[in-house]
Protein backbone atom coordinates (compact mmCIF):
# COMPACT_ATOMS: atom_id res chain seq x y z
CA UNK A 1 0.00 0.00 0.00
CA UNK A 2 1.24 3.42 -1.05
CA UNK A 3 1.80 5.42 1.80
CA UNK A 4 -0.02 8.65 2.19
CA UNK A 5 1.53 12.05 3.35
CA UNK A 6 -1.02 13.25 5.85
CA UNK A 7 0.50 16.06 7.77
CA UNK A 8 -1.56 19.41 6.60
CA UNK A 9 -0.49 21.44 3.74
CA UNK A 10 -3.42 23.43 2.74
CA UNK A 11 -3.47 25.56 -0.51
CA UNK A 12 -5.71 26.90 -2.76
CA UNK A 13 -5.29 26.56 -6.66
CA UNK A 14 -5.05 29.61 -8.46
CA UNK A 15 -8.54 30.55 -8.97
CA UNK A 16 -9.27 30.83 -12.41
CA UNK A 17 -8.37 26.67 -12.91
CA UNK A 18 -10.98 26.48 -9.65
CA UNK A 19 -13.43 28.16 -12.18
CA UNK A 20 -12.53 25.94 -15.06
CA UNK A 21 -12.20 22.66 -13.09
CA UNK A 22 -15.66 23.34 -12.21
CA UNK A 23 -17.58 24.75 -15.27
CA UNK A 24 -15.85 21.46 -17.12
CA UNK A 25 -16.95 18.87 -14.47
CA UNK A 26 -20.50 20.55 -14.27
CA UNK A 27 -20.85 20.88 -17.90
CA UNK A 28 -19.38 17.24 -18.12
CA UNK A 29 -22.30 16.12 -15.90
CA UNK A 30 -24.95 17.67 -17.66
CA UNK A 31 -23.92 15.93 -20.98
CA UNK A 32 -24.08 12.99 -19.47
CA UNK A 33 -27.71 12.94 -17.97
CA UNK A 34 -29.90 11.75 -20.69
CA UNK A 35 -33.08 14.09 -19.46
CA UNK A 36 -30.93 16.91 -19.75
CA UNK A 37 -29.81 16.24 -23.53
CA UNK A 38 -33.86 15.75 -23.88
CA UNK A 39 -34.67 19.54 -22.45
CA UNK A 40 -31.54 20.86 -24.23
CA UNK A 41 -31.54 19.41 -27.60
CA UNK A 42 -34.38 16.73 -28.20
CA UNK A 43 -37.47 18.38 -27.38
CA UNK A 44 -36.37 21.94 -29.35
CA UNK A 45 -35.15 19.83 -32.34
CA UNK A 46 -38.00 17.64 -32.64
CA UNK A 47 -40.41 20.87 -32.26
CA UNK A 48 -38.26 22.33 -34.97
CA UNK A 49 -38.65 19.61 -37.78
CA UNK A 50 -42.40 19.02 -36.32
CA UNK A 51 -43.20 22.72 -37.11
CA UNK A 52 -41.00 22.56 -40.56
CA UNK A 53 -42.58 19.43 -41.99
CA UNK A 54 -46.12 19.42 -40.41
CA UNK A 55 -46.42 23.01 -40.43
CA UNK A 56 -49.79 22.61 -38.71
CA UNK A 57 -50.62 25.66 -36.16
CA UNK A 58 -47.81 28.42 -36.84
CA UNK A 59 -48.10 29.11 -40.46
CA UNK A 60 -49.40 27.76 -43.83
CA UNK A 61 -46.06 28.03 -45.44
CA UNK A 62 -43.06 25.83 -44.29
CA UNK A 63 -40.70 28.60 -45.01
CA UNK A 64 -42.58 31.09 -43.20
CA UNK A 65 -42.56 28.64 -40.08
CA UNK A 66 -39.26 28.41 -39.61
CA UNK A 67 -38.67 32.33 -39.97
CA UNK A 68 -40.32 32.19 -36.51
CA UNK A 69 -39.64 28.78 -35.54
CA UNK A 70 -35.80 29.44 -36.39
CA UNK A 71 -35.51 32.11 -33.39
CA UNK A 72 -38.33 30.51 -31.16
CA UNK A 73 -36.31 27.45 -30.74
CA UNK A 74 -33.09 29.25 -29.89
CA UNK A 75 -35.26 31.50 -27.15
CA UNK A 76 -36.90 27.28 -25.71
CA UNK A 77 -33.25 26.34 -25.75
CA UNK A 78 -31.90 29.26 -23.58
CA UNK A 79 -35.35 28.67 -21.35
CA UNK A 80 -34.90 24.90 -21.21
CA UNK A 81 -31.09 25.49 -19.81
CA UNK A 82 -30.93 28.33 -18.31
CA UNK A 83 -34.51 27.67 -16.31
CA UNK A 84 -35.43 24.12 -15.97
CA UNK A 85 -32.49 22.15 -15.96
CA UNK A 86 -30.92 25.16 -13.48
CA UNK A 87 -33.19 24.66 -10.94
CA UNK A 88 -33.48 20.78 -11.32
CA UNK A 89 -29.51 20.54 -10.87
CA UNK A 90 -29.10 22.91 -8.09
CA UNK A 91 -32.35 21.43 -6.45
CA UNK A 92 -30.73 17.92 -5.94
CA UNK A 93 -27.17 19.90 -5.33
CA UNK A 94 -28.19 21.01 -2.40
CA UNK A 95 -29.93 18.14 -1.37
CA UNK A 96 -27.24 15.87 -2.08
CA UNK A 97 -25.27 18.22 -0.11
CA UNK A 98 -22.78 19.07 -2.78
CA UNK A 99 -23.22 23.03 -2.45
CA UNK A 100 -22.22 21.95 1.38
CA UNK A 101 -19.39 20.75 0.74
CA UNK A 102 -18.02 23.00 -2.06
CA UNK A 103 -19.04 25.95 -0.45
CA UNK A 104 -15.90 25.25 2.21
CA UNK A 105 -13.15 24.23 -0.33
CA UNK A 106 -11.03 26.94 -1.84
CA UNK A 107 -14.01 27.14 -4.73
CA UNK A 108 -16.55 28.77 -2.31
CA UNK A 109 -19.38 30.41 -3.10
CA UNK A 110 -18.70 32.83 -5.49
CA UNK A 111 -16.38 30.76 -7.54
CA UNK A 112 -18.71 28.27 -7.72
CA UNK A 113 -21.38 30.37 -8.85
CA UNK A 114 -18.63 31.64 -11.71
CA UNK A 115 -18.17 27.68 -12.33
CA UNK A 116 -22.20 27.20 -12.88
CA UNK A 117 -22.00 29.96 -15.05
CA UNK A 118 -18.77 28.99 -17.53
CA UNK A 119 -21.04 25.07 -17.40
CA UNK A 120 -23.93 27.20 -18.62
CA UNK A 121 -22.34 29.11 -21.13
CA UNK A 122 -20.59 25.74 -22.59
CA UNK A 123 -23.66 24.09 -22.58
CA UNK A 124 -25.65 26.98 -24.31
CA UNK A 125 -23.51 27.40 -26.80
CA UNK A 126 -23.53 23.90 -28.14
CA UNK A 127 -27.35 24.00 -28.02
CA UNK A 128 -27.42 27.21 -30.44
CA UNK A 129 -24.59 25.79 -32.89
CA UNK A 130 -26.38 22.66 -33.27
CA UNK A 131 -29.80 24.78 -33.74
CA UNK A 132 -29.05 27.01 -35.36
CA UNK A 133 -27.04 24.61 -38.05
CA UNK A 134 -30.09 22.30 -37.82
CA UNK A 135 -32.46 25.35 -38.56
CA UNK A 136 -30.16 26.62 -41.49
CA UNK A 137 -30.49 23.14 -42.83
CA UNK A 138 -33.51 23.08 -42.84
CA UNK A 139 -34.22 26.29 -44.89
CA UNK A 140 -34.14 29.03 -41.97
CA UNK A 141 -32.72 32.16 -43.97
CA UNK A 142 -32.28 35.09 -41.25
CA UNK A 143 -32.05 38.20 -41.68
CA UNK A 144 -30.02 39.88 -39.19
CA UNK A 145 -28.12 43.40 -39.25
CA UNK A 146 -25.35 44.47 -37.00
CA UNK A 147 -27.60 46.06 -34.81
CA UNK A 148 -30.12 43.52 -34.36
CA UNK A 149 -27.61 40.42 -33.78
CA UNK A 150 -26.04 42.53 -31.30
CA UNK A 151 -29.42 43.48 -29.39
CA UNK A 152 -30.19 39.63 -29.73
CA UNK A 153 -27.08 38.95 -27.95
CA UNK A 154 -27.99 41.32 -25.26
CA UNK A 155 -31.21 39.44 -24.97
CA UNK A 156 -30.21 36.18 -24.73
CA UNK A 157 -27.82 37.01 -21.98
CA UNK A 158 -30.21 39.12 -19.99
CA UNK A 159 -33.10 36.36 -20.58
CA UNK A 160 -29.82 33.77 -18.89
CA UNK A 161 -29.34 36.01 -16.11
CA UNK A 162 -32.88 36.41 -15.40
CA UNK A 163 -34.19 32.67 -15.83
CA UNK A 164 -31.18 31.32 -13.98
CA UNK A 165 -31.93 33.67 -11.06
CA UNK A 166 -35.89 32.22 -11.03
CA UNK A 167 -34.42 28.70 -11.04
CA UNK A 168 -31.66 29.18 -8.23
CA UNK A 169 -34.66 31.09 -6.15
CA UNK A 170 -36.81 27.78 -6.84
CA UNK A 171 -33.83 25.11 -6.11
CA UNK A 172 -33.21 27.63 -3.14
CA UNK A 173 -35.95 27.49 -1.34
CA UNK A 174 -38.19 23.99 -2.39
CA UNK A 175 -37.67 20.65 -1.81
CA UNK A 176 -35.41 18.87 -4.66
CA UNK A 177 -38.67 16.69 -5.58
CA UNK A 178 -40.77 19.55 -5.79
CA UNK A 179 -38.44 21.47 -7.69
CA UNK A 180 -38.14 18.50 -10.40
CA UNK A 181 -41.88 18.66 -10.79
CA UNK A 182 -42.59 22.33 -10.53
CA UNK A 183 -39.81 23.37 -13.10
CA UNK A 184 -41.15 21.33 -15.81
CA UNK A 185 -44.76 22.35 -15.21
CA UNK A 186 -43.41 26.00 -15.34
CA UNK A 187 -40.84 24.61 -18.78
CA UNK A 188 -43.97 23.49 -20.48
CA UNK A 189 -46.25 26.24 -19.49
CA UNK A 190 -44.44 28.64 -20.29
CA UNK A 191 -43.25 27.20 -23.78
CA UNK A 192 -46.85 26.69 -24.65
CA UNK A 193 -48.01 30.11 -22.69
CA UNK A 194 -45.43 32.37 -22.55
CA UNK A 195 -44.99 34.08 -25.77
CA UNK A 196 -41.65 31.61 -26.05
CA UNK A 197 -42.47 29.73 -29.25
CA UNK A 198 -45.75 31.28 -29.98
CA UNK A 199 -45.93 35.20 -31.35
CA UNK A 200 -47.56 37.30 -29.42
CA UNK A 201 -49.79 38.35 -31.55
CA UNK A 202 -51.44 35.07 -31.96
CA UNK A 203 -53.04 35.03 -28.68
CA UNK A 204 -55.91 36.50 -27.47
CA UNK A 205 -56.13 40.17 -27.27
CA UNK A 206 -57.08 40.00 -23.27
CA UNK A 207 -54.22 38.23 -22.40
CA UNK A 208 -51.38 40.13 -24.65
CA UNK A 209 -50.55 42.53 -22.31
CA UNK A 210 -49.93 40.27 -19.88
CA UNK A 211 -47.79 37.34 -21.83
CA UNK A 212 -45.74 40.52 -23.15
CA UNK A 213 -44.97 41.37 -19.37
CA UNK A 214 -43.12 37.84 -19.42
CA UNK A 215 -40.07 37.69 -19.44
CA UNK A 216 -40.28 34.08 -21.88
CA UNK A 217 -42.15 36.31 -24.20
CA UNK A 218 -39.83 39.25 -24.14
CA UNK A 219 -36.91 36.36 -25.46
CA UNK A 220 -39.09 34.99 -27.95
CA UNK A 221 -40.16 38.51 -29.25
CA UNK A 222 -36.80 40.17 -29.25
CA UNK A 223 -35.02 36.82 -31.02
CA UNK A 224 -38.12 36.88 -33.53
CA UNK A 225 -37.62 40.78 -34.13
CA UNK A 226 -34.04 40.43 -34.44
CA UNK A 227 -33.74 37.73 -36.69
CA UNK A 228 -35.80 39.54 -38.85
CA UNK A 229 -33.47 42.68 -38.55
CA UNK A 230 -35.81 44.49 -36.72
CA UNK A 231 -34.86 46.43 -33.14
CA UNK A 232 -37.30 45.96 -30.37
CA UNK A 233 -36.59 48.13 -27.31
CA UNK A 234 -39.51 46.61 -25.13
CA UNK A 235 -37.98 42.80 -24.61
CA UNK A 236 -35.10 44.61 -23.02
CA UNK A 237 -36.67 46.53 -20.70
CA UNK A 238 -39.17 43.98 -19.34
CA UNK A 239 -36.08 41.79 -19.24
CA UNK A 240 -34.33 44.10 -16.76
CA UNK A 241 -36.68 44.78 -14.40
CA UNK A 242 -37.78 40.85 -14.38
CA UNK A 243 -33.93 40.59 -13.45
CA UNK A 244 -33.44 43.12 -10.57
CA UNK A 245 -36.53 41.33 -8.60
CA UNK A 246 -34.70 38.08 -9.77
CA UNK A 247 -32.26 38.86 -8.31
CA UNK A 248 -33.03 40.48 -5.40
CA UNK A 249 -35.15 37.62 -4.64
CA UNK A 250 -32.84 34.93 -5.29
CA UNK A 251 -30.12 36.87 -3.08
CA UNK A 252 -32.28 37.16 -0.61
CA UNK A 253 -33.84 33.60 -0.90
CA UNK A 254 -31.41 30.87 -1.68
CA UNK A 255 -29.92 28.68 0.86
CA UNK A 256 -27.15 26.39 0.42
CA UNK A 257 -28.13 23.57 2.31
CA UNK A 258 -31.38 21.19 2.70
CA UNK B 1 -11.30 30.74 29.93
CA UNK B 2 -10.14 30.63 26.64
CA UNK B 3 -7.90 28.79 25.18
CA UNK B 4 -4.89 30.08 23.22
CA UNK B 5 -4.25 26.71 21.51
CA UNK B 6 -7.88 26.38 20.31
CA UNK B 7 -9.02 25.84 16.54
CA UNK B 8 -12.38 26.22 17.04
CA UNK B 9 -14.13 28.65 19.42
CA UNK B 10 -17.78 28.93 19.86
CA UNK B 11 -19.11 31.11 22.03
CA UNK B 12 -23.13 31.55 23.04
CA UNK B 13 -24.25 30.19 19.69
CA UNK B 14 -27.85 31.24 19.58
CA UNK B 15 -29.79 29.72 15.86
CA UNK B 16 -33.24 29.82 14.97
CA UNK B 17 -35.23 28.36 12.47
CA UNK B 18 -38.18 30.69 12.07
CA UNK B 19 -40.02 30.35 16.14
CA UNK B 20 -37.20 26.40 16.87
CA UNK B 21 -34.53 27.43 19.01
CA UNK B 22 -32.20 24.98 16.90
CA UNK B 23 -28.76 26.07 18.98
CA UNK B 24 -29.33 28.15 22.51
CA UNK B 25 -26.65 29.86 23.89
CA UNK B 26 -24.26 26.95 22.48
CA UNK B 27 -20.03 27.46 23.69
CA UNK B 28 -17.61 25.00 23.21
CA UNK B 29 -13.95 25.00 21.86
CA UNK B 30 -11.58 22.31 20.00
CA UNK B 31 -8.21 22.18 20.96
CA UNK B 32 -5.68 22.36 18.11
CA UNK B 33 -4.36 19.01 16.86
CA UNK B 34 -7.13 16.95 19.02
CA UNK B 35 -10.05 15.14 18.15
CA UNK B 36 -13.09 16.80 19.40
CA UNK B 37 -16.24 14.74 19.56
CA UNK B 38 -19.53 15.67 19.65
CA UNK B 39 -22.44 13.75 20.47
CA UNK B 40 -26.14 14.38 21.22
CA UNK B 41 -29.36 12.57 19.79
CA UNK B 42 -31.24 13.25 16.73
CA UNK B 43 -31.66 16.94 16.53
CA UNK B 44 -29.74 18.17 19.27
CA UNK B 45 -27.90 20.47 16.96
CA UNK B 46 -25.12 18.61 16.05
CA UNK B 47 -25.25 19.46 12.27
CA UNK B 48 -26.32 23.09 12.33
CA UNK B 49 -23.18 23.73 14.79
CA UNK B 50 -20.86 22.64 12.22
CA UNK B 51 -22.76 24.90 9.23
CA UNK B 52 -22.21 27.63 11.88
CA UNK B 53 -18.64 26.81 12.19
CA UNK B 54 -18.64 26.50 8.36
CA UNK B 55 -20.14 29.72 7.78
CA UNK B 56 -23.05 27.83 5.97
CA UNK B 57 -25.69 29.45 8.57
CA UNK B 58 -25.28 32.31 9.91
CA UNK B 59 -26.31 32.73 13.78
CA UNK B 60 -28.88 34.98 14.98
CA UNK B 61 -25.94 35.30 18.01
CA UNK B 62 -22.99 34.57 19.67
CA UNK B 63 -19.50 34.14 18.15
CA UNK B 64 -17.45 31.43 16.06
CA UNK B 65 -14.16 31.59 15.45
CA UNK B 66 -12.32 28.92 13.04
CA UNK B 67 -8.20 28.70 13.32
CA UNK B 68 -8.43 32.42 14.40
CA UNK B 69 -10.05 33.72 12.35
CA UNK B 70 -13.27 34.44 11.54
CA UNK B 71 -15.93 31.76 9.39
CA UNK B 72 -16.18 33.88 6.30
CA UNK B 73 -12.47 34.97 6.48
CA UNK B 74 -10.79 34.23 3.48
CA UNK B 75 -7.82 33.49 5.19
CA UNK B 76 -9.44 30.01 5.65
CA UNK B 77 -9.27 28.53 2.07
CA UNK B 78 -8.56 25.61 2.00
CA UNK B 79 -7.71 25.58 5.82
CA UNK B 80 -10.87 23.28 6.16
CA UNK B 81 -11.89 20.06 4.98
CA UNK B 82 -15.85 19.24 5.40
CA UNK B 83 -17.73 15.41 5.66
CA UNK B 84 -21.21 16.75 5.50
CA UNK B 85 -23.43 14.16 6.44
CA UNK B 86 -25.63 13.92 3.02
CA UNK B 87 -23.89 12.63 0.10
CA UNK B 88 -21.68 15.85 -0.36
CA UNK B 89 -21.44 14.41 -4.60
CA UNK B 90 -23.06 14.29 -7.42
CA UNK B 91 -24.82 10.88 -7.79
CA UNK B 92 -24.07 10.17 -11.40
CA UNK B 93 -20.33 11.31 -11.06
CA UNK B 94 -17.68 8.30 -10.62
CA UNK B 95 -15.16 8.08 -7.41
CA UNK B 96 -12.20 8.88 -9.08
CA UNK B 97 -13.64 11.78 -11.17
CA UNK B 98 -14.83 13.56 -8.13
CA UNK B 99 -11.83 12.81 -6.29
CA UNK B 100 -9.77 14.09 -9.04
CA UNK B 101 -11.64 17.45 -9.40
CA UNK B 102 -12.10 17.76 -5.76
CA UNK B 103 -8.29 17.64 -5.65
CA UNK B 104 -7.43 20.37 -8.63
CA UNK B 105 -9.33 22.84 -6.18
CA UNK B 106 -5.73 22.68 -3.97
CA UNK B 107 -2.15 23.13 -4.84
CA UNK B 108 -0.93 20.67 -2.61
CA UNK B 109 -3.61 17.77 -2.82
CA UNK B 110 -3.33 13.88 -1.42
CA UNK B 111 -2.50 11.76 -4.97
CA UNK B 112 -5.60 10.68 -5.40
CA UNK B 113 -4.78 6.76 -6.71
CA UNK B 114 -2.86 6.29 -2.98
CA UNK B 115 -5.84 8.03 -1.05
CA UNK B 116 -8.19 6.06 -2.93
CA UNK B 117 -6.40 2.56 -2.57
CA UNK B 118 -5.87 3.68 1.43
CA UNK B 119 -9.52 3.94 1.80
CA UNK B 120 -10.18 0.85 0.23
CA UNK B 121 -12.01 2.40 -2.72
CA UNK B 122 -9.84 0.68 -5.52
CA UNK B 123 -12.72 -2.05 -6.66
CA UNK B 124 -15.26 1.29 -7.04
CA UNK B 125 -13.24 4.12 -8.67
CA UNK B 126 -15.01 3.69 -11.59
CA UNK B 127 -18.48 3.58 -10.29
CA UNK B 128 -20.93 6.29 -10.30
CA UNK B 129 -21.76 7.49 -6.89
CA UNK B 130 -25.15 6.19 -6.58
CA UNK B 131 -23.88 2.94 -7.03
CA UNK B 132 -21.99 2.54 -4.42
CA UNK B 133 -22.92 0.93 -0.74
CA UNK B 134 -23.82 3.38 2.33
CA UNK B 135 -20.20 2.10 3.73
CA UNK B 136 -18.06 2.70 0.14
CA UNK B 137 -20.13 6.41 -0.55
CA UNK B 138 -19.56 7.77 3.30
CA UNK B 139 -15.63 6.62 2.32
CA UNK B 140 -15.60 8.53 -0.92
CA UNK B 141 -17.07 11.56 1.04
CA UNK B 142 -14.06 11.14 3.74
CA UNK B 143 -11.78 10.59 1.33
CA UNK B 144 -12.97 14.10 -0.25
CA UNK B 145 -12.66 16.12 3.23
CA UNK B 146 -9.50 15.01 3.21
CA UNK B 147 -8.15 15.07 0.11
CA UNK B 148 -6.71 19.23 0.03
CA UNK B 149 -4.53 18.06 3.17
CA UNK B 150 -6.70 20.32 5.45
CA UNK B 151 -5.91 21.53 9.06
CA UNK B 152 -9.15 21.06 10.65
CA UNK B 153 -11.76 18.31 9.22
CA UNK B 154 -14.97 19.23 10.35
CA UNK B 155 -16.68 15.28 10.44
CA UNK B 156 -20.51 14.43 10.64
CA UNK B 157 -21.54 10.87 11.43
CA UNK B 158 -18.35 9.77 9.60
CA UNK B 159 -18.76 6.17 9.94
CA UNK B 160 -22.59 5.99 9.91
CA UNK B 161 -23.58 2.89 7.62
CA UNK B 162 -20.43 1.56 7.49
CA UNK B 163 -19.13 -2.21 8.69
CA UNK B 164 -17.04 -3.07 11.59
CA UNK B 165 -14.33 -3.42 9.18
CA UNK B 166 -14.65 0.28 7.47
CA UNK B 167 -15.20 1.32 10.86
CA UNK B 168 -11.92 0.51 12.26
CA UNK B 169 -10.10 1.39 9.02
CA UNK B 170 -11.44 4.69 9.49
CA UNK B 171 -10.82 4.75 13.40
CA UNK B 172 -6.83 3.92 12.03
CA UNK B 173 -7.36 6.88 9.77
CA UNK B 174 -8.61 9.18 12.19
CA UNK B 175 -5.91 8.76 14.72
CA UNK B 176 -3.05 9.05 11.90
CA UNK B 177 -4.50 12.42 11.08
CA UNK B 178 -4.20 13.39 14.58
CA UNK B 179 -0.61 11.85 14.67
CA UNK B 180 0.25 13.88 11.54
CA UNK B 181 -1.34 17.12 13.07
CA UNK B 182 -4.59 17.42 11.38
CA UNK B 183 -7.38 18.79 13.86
CA UNK B 184 -10.59 16.86 14.29
CA UNK B 185 -14.31 18.04 15.56
CA UNK B 186 -16.83 15.10 14.78
CA UNK B 187 -20.35 14.58 15.88
CA UNK B 188 -21.71 10.95 16.34
CA UNK B 189 -24.05 8.86 18.42
CA UNK B 190 -21.89 5.79 18.41
CA UNK B 191 -20.42 6.00 22.45
CA UNK B 192 -17.86 3.85 21.25
CA UNK B 193 -16.37 6.08 18.73
CA UNK B 194 -16.33 8.74 21.24
CA UNK B 195 -14.60 6.29 23.89
CA UNK B 196 -12.05 5.01 20.92
CA UNK B 197 -11.10 8.06 19.75
CA UNK B 198 -11.97 11.36 21.42
CA UNK B 199 -9.53 13.45 23.42
CA UNK B 200 -12.36 15.59 24.50
CA UNK B 201 -16.23 15.04 24.42
CA UNK B 202 -18.61 17.29 24.75
CA UNK B 203 -22.60 16.35 24.94
CA UNK B 204 -25.44 18.63 23.51
CA UNK B 205 -29.12 18.07 24.29
CA UNK B 206 -31.64 21.07 23.10
CA UNK B 207 -28.71 23.33 21.75
CA UNK B 208 -26.41 23.84 24.70
CA UNK B 209 -23.53 21.70 25.86
CA UNK B 210 -25.04 19.67 29.20
CA UNK B 211 -21.67 18.10 30.24
CA UNK B 212 -18.30 17.74 28.96
CA UNK B 213 -14.80 16.73 29.57
CA UNK B 214 -12.09 13.73 28.42
CA UNK B 215 -13.89 10.26 28.23
CA UNK B 216 -12.18 9.50 31.77
CA UNK B 217 -13.33 12.22 33.21
CA UNK B 218 -16.86 11.96 32.18
CA UNK B 219 -16.88 8.38 33.45
CA UNK B 220 -14.94 8.41 36.54
CA UNK B 221 -18.07 7.61 38.69
CA UNK B 222 -17.96 4.46 37.62
CA UNK B 223 -20.85 4.80 34.66
CA UNK B 224 -20.13 3.82 31.06
CA UNK B 225 -19.95 6.99 28.57
CA UNK B 226 -23.73 5.97 27.41
CA UNK B 227 -25.10 6.02 31.06
CA UNK B 228 -23.73 9.49 30.92
CA UNK B 229 -25.30 10.36 27.60
CA UNK B 230 -28.42 9.25 29.04
CA UNK B 231 -28.29 11.13 32.05
CA UNK B 232 -27.30 14.26 30.25
CA UNK B 233 -30.11 14.04 27.27
CA UNK B 234 -33.59 14.04 27.04
CA UNK B 235 -35.17 11.28 24.65
CA UNK B 236 -37.00 12.89 21.39
CA UNK B 237 -38.32 12.36 18.11
CA UNK B 238 -36.12 13.52 15.35
CA UNK B 239 -36.12 16.79 13.98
Amino acid sequence: MTALDLSPAPAPAPAAKRIVRHGLIEARLLIRNSEELLLALVIPLAILVAGRFADAAISNSPIASLDLLGPSVLALAVWSSAFTSTAITTAFERRYGVLERLATTPLGRPGLLAGKALALIMIMLGQLVILTAAALGLGWRPEFTVLSALLAVLIVILATATFVCLALLLAGRLRAESVLGLANLIYVILLVGGGLIIPVARYPAALRPVIEALPTAALGEGLRAAAHGQVLGWPVLVLLAWLVAAGLAAWKGFRWTS
Amino acid sequence: MPSPDSAVRVADLVVRFGHRIVLDGLSLEAETGALTAVLGPNGAGKTTLIRCCTDLIRPASGTVAVLGSSVDSPQLSGRIGLMPQSAGSWSGIKTIELLRYLAGLYANPLPVPALIERLGLSDCAKTPYRRLSGGQQQAVNLAGALVGRPELVFLDEPTAGMDPHARRATWLLLRELRANGVTMLLTTHAMDEAEALADQVFIVDHGKVTISGTVRQLTKSGGTLETVFLNHTSARAAS
